[in-house]
């Protein structure tokens, strides 16, 4: 904690105008900054330097260049698609269900109740929600129960949740809701005016959406798909278990938790590589959500 | 009128994608035994001596990690407000950090970074690691809130009334700004108790005996019980929102959301 002076005592808002005097107000943020050093900073850069070593710390790029291995290529691509579906439809999903209760003007209660339980299920995600997946689409879930009915089951029909699809339909489960809690103050941002003046000039609703929603619009759905597509390629424990975090899989995260648990072959750079592709994909999608986001927050900054 | 009946059909659209796996499971858990409707896997499940004590392990793990939250959080906010308030962009950016980076990677940072060192060769140190872990994914949360929190309440005239009775900065925290922000804390502890008892990342990375790996451990060799434990995990995210919706109309909390993990 900083020293007290006399003269802080009586002014403690403004410290720093104290003339000539060094301002000590720096010490009070020194437990948190550490806390950030330790379990953020120097891992993080850890991780770095250490992707560019080899065993005996020499540098190296060979780390890097094994992020071109087929099969690694071949993972980074599967979650790429994977996140990339997820938030497409779940973002879409989302998005009609937020304008549903905005611009649809569907009563209060229904638009509260979607905002509480979109809190709850965007925080759903995990180990129970593959659970949740498996007694539905699973061999022995109820949807197949029903099926059984008339003789059929999922996997006639083509379909395994163990598979790209189940995963994905899984993961939009936590996407939809997501998305719902970043559109809303987006359609609760067009103003009724707008449309109001569009329609006194004569413009049709088709007319209104092309030059003024969706423009107004488009900013917020894109920040939002780019941070649900975030938010899926950095998931782990719902593909874990719905997959049993086996050598077959290629979710990305899930190789990277395999070269700690000792389940892969323990390769520390490559495992160090993966992990900074990791974060490189993470800060190639929070950066064009920042500017999204900078743009959009132009028109729901009422 | 249009318009509210495709409301209405994207909705149910939208609902039926919620709430049939809800459903799914619900029943699941339920049918254990054949032909009938019954809590046989609820038994089952809390009757093991694995779930009392991964369970009770996840509550020990929680609270540590609303106090540790709470203990660096609050003075933080509160000085940053009073004193270096341009500073606060930056540990805002601090604190959604856990948005960017995922627990895998956090996860094995930590690992890495803290090899052969006491705090991965003992059972203490990984403990240390999975609460200050916790602790990084409660920052967003827990300091939006009470960021907030401190907002509502004038700082700098509640300091310099308690300095002019002669209050010492510990005074000012534990009996000025912790009673005033209280409610915000509580806001905080709620999202941060249910992501950390049902988390599955980092306590199976750090070989943590949580209650998010026992789920997983059981569902390789049970078919029913594992629903039971999603149920009794849903309901506990469940009442830890619900508690906050109810104690967050009395103070801005955190609205923003995590998802993935």
């Amino acid at each position: 904690m900083a020293v007290r002076t006399d003269t802080q005592l009586l002014n403690p808002a403004q410290p720093r105008q104290i003339g000539g005097r060094v301002s000590w107000a720096w010490v009070g943020i020194v437990p948190f900054a550490l806390f950030i050093a330790a379990f953020l900073l120097y891992p993080a850069v850890s991780i770095i330097t250490q992707s560019v070593q080899d065993e005996q710390r020499h540098i190296t790029f060979g780390n890097l260049a094994n992020l071109g291995d087929p099969f690694i290529r071949s993972s980074y691509l599967y979650t790429f698609e994977l996140s990339a579906v997820t938030a497409i439809l779940g973002g879409l999903l989302g998005c009609l269900m937020a304008y549903a209760v905005t611009v649809g003007a569907v009563p209060q209660p229904v638009r509260s109740g979607l905002l509480s339980f979109s809190g709850v299920a965007s925080n759903f995600a995990g180990i129970p929600l593959a659970f949740a997946f498996i007694a539905t689409l699973g061999n022995l879930g109820v949807v197949n129960a029903l099926l059984g009915n008339f003789g059929l089951n999922l996997r006639m029909l083509g379909f395994n949740l163990y598979t790209f699809w189940g995963l994905a339909l899984t993961y939009i489960y936590f996407q939809i809701p997501l998305m719902v809690l970043v559109m809303v103050p987006t359609f609760d941002g067009l103003r009724r005016e707008w449309l109001e003046a569009a329609e006194s000039l004569g413009a049709t609703p088709a007319q209104y959406w092309r030059h003024i929603g969706v423009p107004v619009l488009l900013p917020s759905v894109l920040g939002g798909v780019v941070l649900l597509f975030g938010n899926a390629f950095g998931a782990h424990a719902t593909a874990f278990a719905l997959t049993g975090g086996g050598g077959g899989t290629r979710v990305v995260t899930i190789l990277i938790g395999a070269q700690l648990s000792g389940d892969a072959q323990i390769n520390p750079g490559l495992g160090n590589a993966m992990a900074v592709g990791m974060i490189g994909v993470m800060v190639l999608t929070i950066v064009p959500y920042i500017l999204l986001q900078r743009r959009a927050e132009r028109w729901t900054r009422r | 009128m249009r318009r509210r009946l495709w409301s209405w059909v994207w909705l149910a659209v939208g609902a039926m994608y919620f709430v049939i796996p809800l459903g799914a499971t619900l029943q699941f858990s339920l049918q254990a035994k054949r032909g009938e409707m019954g809590f046989t896997a609820y038994r089952a499940a809390f009757a093991s001596p694995r779930f009392v004590e991964s369970f009770g392990f996840s509550l020990r793990v929680a609270a540590a990690t609303i106090l540790a939250s709470v203990l660096l959080i609050v003075p933080t906010a509160y000085w940053v407000q009073l004193r270096l308030p341009r500073l606060r962009p930056l540990i805002e950016f601090c604190t959604l950090l856990p948005f960017v980076v995922p627990a895998v990677v956090l996860v094995f940072g930590l690992i890495r970074s803290y090899n052969r060192t006491p705090l991965t060769n003992s059972s203490e140190g990984l403990a240390v690691l999975l609460v200050g872990s916790y602790v990084v994914l409660s920052l967003p949360y827990m300091y939006r809130s009470v960021d907030n929190g401190l907002r509502a309440i004038n700082v700098a005239t509640l300091t310099e009334a308690a300095q002019s009775l002669g209050a010492g900065w510990g005074m000012i925290l534990r009996a000025v700004i912790f009673p005033n922000v209280f409610v915000a804390i509580l806001s905080g502890a709620f999202v941060t108790f249910a992501i950390v008892m049902g988390e599955f990342t980092i306590a199976f990375l750090l070989a943590q005996p949580g209650f998010g790996p026992y789920m997983n451990q059981v569902s390789s060799s049970k078919v029913y019980e594992p629903s039971a434990l999603a149920v009794v995990s849903f309901a506990l995210t469940w009442a830890s929102i619900a508690l906050l919706q109810i104690v967050g109309r009395r103070v801005s909390g955190p609205r923003l959301s995590g998802g993935g993990r």
